[in-house]
């Protein structure tokens, strides 16, 4: 047992070295003073502030907030929707299409995607005048339809978890569909829908593929930028911009974890009353 | 009452359906539709650039005029052959070597106490929720000539000049499977998380040694996890564009690059959407296929 339990400490200290080392690099040359980014010449911050300094990575910045919030938003209305009908409406006609537009989106390479939906666009503009030209409009389109597919899987697999007695119980109560949804299953799955959030949010806020498609002239997102960047070689101020990122979403990370955490405390004691309640009853039914 | 409701629900539901399902329909669908139409159609220098397939010829005479061109470049350009097959071969052992790194660590995480396991499984997923773009960027400063790898190796005396490794294949893989890992730690290790053990207790019983129990138990019941897993990885990465291009030789020849460079810049739409259908019907038996495992897995966890 011994050699064992070895090898599964030593695959799991190299595999996550390999996962972490590359962003711990980032973060570390990102307070190198020299510019050469592979040189350390001692601690410094002033990558930060040519960072601040940089008008064209602030304004793609603050188009990818804009764009992520809004299409992660949307995408976890969407989604929740359809992690709902596919854990919960059993079969229907048309499911099986709508299953595997559910998956598709999850694996299908970029390319293929931002692509169709640029053509789709310029169609529809073609057609019905509408989106005229492209910009945030099409890039929050684009960005819905894929990350939505990922919030589905999120809420999909927590609603096939749940326990669906619950809802079953405020139904025979009289309750109606909607407001066994909203005061039942919502507040059930919430931390599915947090991290769908957060994730659709991230990866809106990372996309370039899809995005360089479907982005009119006028409307470079941060990947865009970086990207262009990048491709002429390692820019401290890069590192700069991406230690900053990844702060951003650890914080944000750890929120959802206290939050889910905290919940999770929260029902085990509403179970824990409930069944302490539920003895006490049948204890005084006994004397009774 | 209860009648009142039965009635209202289909309603709801067709409702609660009709909203996600167009919205796929419409984004996600009908684009393809269009994406084979103007393959179909010639390259013009105009906005948008190709010709219109259909021509109005008179008061009502329709003509369309299917163009088979492009389809018919792709098979005669051996550029595209070349990309096809090797996007196929690097995906493929993208997909491997993440399976032969994930599976461990998947089998490990799996394997400790509860406690420790949320915690692996959050630094597993923490990567997903950082950027891409710059985790793939991340490795030019690692492999670069004078790059922390070279430096490394150097300082340690194990070679005495900066190997070549960005802009090579292999940064192309280390950068593959580095982004793509944890696409196949997570299917796997909710497939093995849910293992039950008392089977490989069953199996030690009955003389089994750990690795035959392995081999005979744990690694056959896993099998729908490293399908998944491995559907995951290879899918996306056969258009993968962003790696081949920040880290692999500028020559090499990847299909993602080759559509974009034709869309970007030789502005080329129908060409680049032959290229894209070309793909898309390569790869839409693994994506019914990843549809189908993950709608048993689904019922299966419905049934439990």
């Amino acid at each position: 047992m011994h050699g064992r339990s070895w090898f599964r400490n030593l695959s799991l200290i190299v595999g996550f070295s390999f996962l972490y080392i590359p962003i711990v690099s980032l973060i570390v040359y990102s307070f190198n003073a020299s510019k050469l980014v592979t040189v350390w010449g001692g601690f410094s911050t002033k990558w930060y502030g040519a960072l601040l300094q940089n008008q064209q990575i602030l304004g793609a910045a603050w188009l990818s907030l804009r764009v992520a919030a809004l299409s992660a938003t949307l995408a976890v209305a969407l989604g929740t929707l359809a992690g709902m009908v596919l854990a919960r409406f059993g079969p229907f006609k048309g499911r099986t299409l709508f299953s595997g537009l559910t998956t598709a989106p999850l694996v299908m390479p970029e390319v293929i995607t931002g692509l169709s939906l640029l053509l789709l666009f310029v169609t529809m503009e073609q057609l019905i005048g509408w989106p005229a030209g492209r910009g945030m409009t099409t890039i929050v389109i684009a960005h819905v339809t894929f990350t939505m597919a990922f919030v589905t899987v999120i809420v999909q697999s927590r609603l096939v978890q749940m326990d669906e007695s619950l809802e079953e119980a405020a139904m025979d109560l009289g309750a109606r569909p909607w407001k066994v949804f909203f005061l039942i299953t919502l507040p059930i799955i919430f931390p599915a829908l947090l991290s769908g959030w957060l994730l659709a949010f991230t990866l809106s806020l990372d996309d370039l593929v899809i995005t360089s498609f479907v982005a009119g002239p006028g409307s470079s997102t941060l990947p865009m930028v970086i990207f262009s960047k990048v491709r002429l070689g390692v820019s401290p101020d890069i590192n700069a911009l991406a230690t900053i990122l990844v702060t951003i979403v650890a914080i944000g990370v750890a929120i959802a974890g206290v939050v889910m955490t905290r919940q999770q405390k929260a029902r085990d004691r509403d179970a824990q009353m409930a069944l302490a309640a539920n003895q006490q009853m049948i204890e005084s039914l006994k004397k009774g | 009452m209860t009648r009142l409701i039965q009635r209202l629900l289909p309603q709801g539901r067709t409702l609660v359906t009709a909203v996600p399902y167009l919205w796929l329909l419409m984004f996600f669908l009908i684009p393809f539709a269009i994406v084979l139409k103007i393959s179909f159609s010639q390259a013009a220098i105009a906005m948008p650039p190709y010709e219109p397939l259909v021509h109005w010829a008179g008061e009502r005479l329709m003509q369309i005029q299917l163009n088979l061109d492009n389809f018919a470049f792709l098979v005669e350009d051996n550029l595209y052959w070349k990309s096809y097959l090797n996007s196929i071969l690097v995906a493929g052992v993208s997909t491997l070597l993440c399976l032969l790194i994930g599976y461990p660590m998947a089998y490990a995480m799996a394997r400790s106490s509860p406690s420790t396991r949320n915690i692996l499984l959050l630094l597993a997923v923490l990567p997903f929720f950082t950027s891409f773009l710059l985790r793939v960027y991340a490795w030019i400063g690692l492999l670069k000539n004078n790059g922390l790898v070279n430096n490394a190796l150097m300082g340690l005396g194990l070679i005495d000049q900066p190997i070549q490794m960005l802009q090579t294949d292999f940064a192309v893989y280390v950068g593959m499977v580095y982004s793509y890992l944890p696409f196949m730690i997570l299917p796997l290790y909710s497939n093995l998380e849910k293992m039950d053990l008392t089977l490989l207790e069953a199996a030690a019983d009955l003389g089994c040694r750990p690795w035959q129990a392995f081999l005979k138990v744990t690694l056959p019941l896993s099998l729908p996890g490293i399908v998944a897993g491995c559907l995951l990885v290879f899918i996306p990465a056969v258009g993968e564009f962003v790696i081949p291009s920040l880290l692999g030789d500028p020559g090499m020849l990847m299909i993602g690059k080759v559509l974009w460079t034709e869309f970007f810049n030789n502005r080329d739409w129908p060409v680049a959407s032959a290229v894209a259908i070309a793909l898309l019907l390569f790869l839409v038996l693994p994506i019914m296929y990843l549809d189908r495992a993950q709608n048993t897995a689904g019922e299966e966890g419905e049934h439990k």
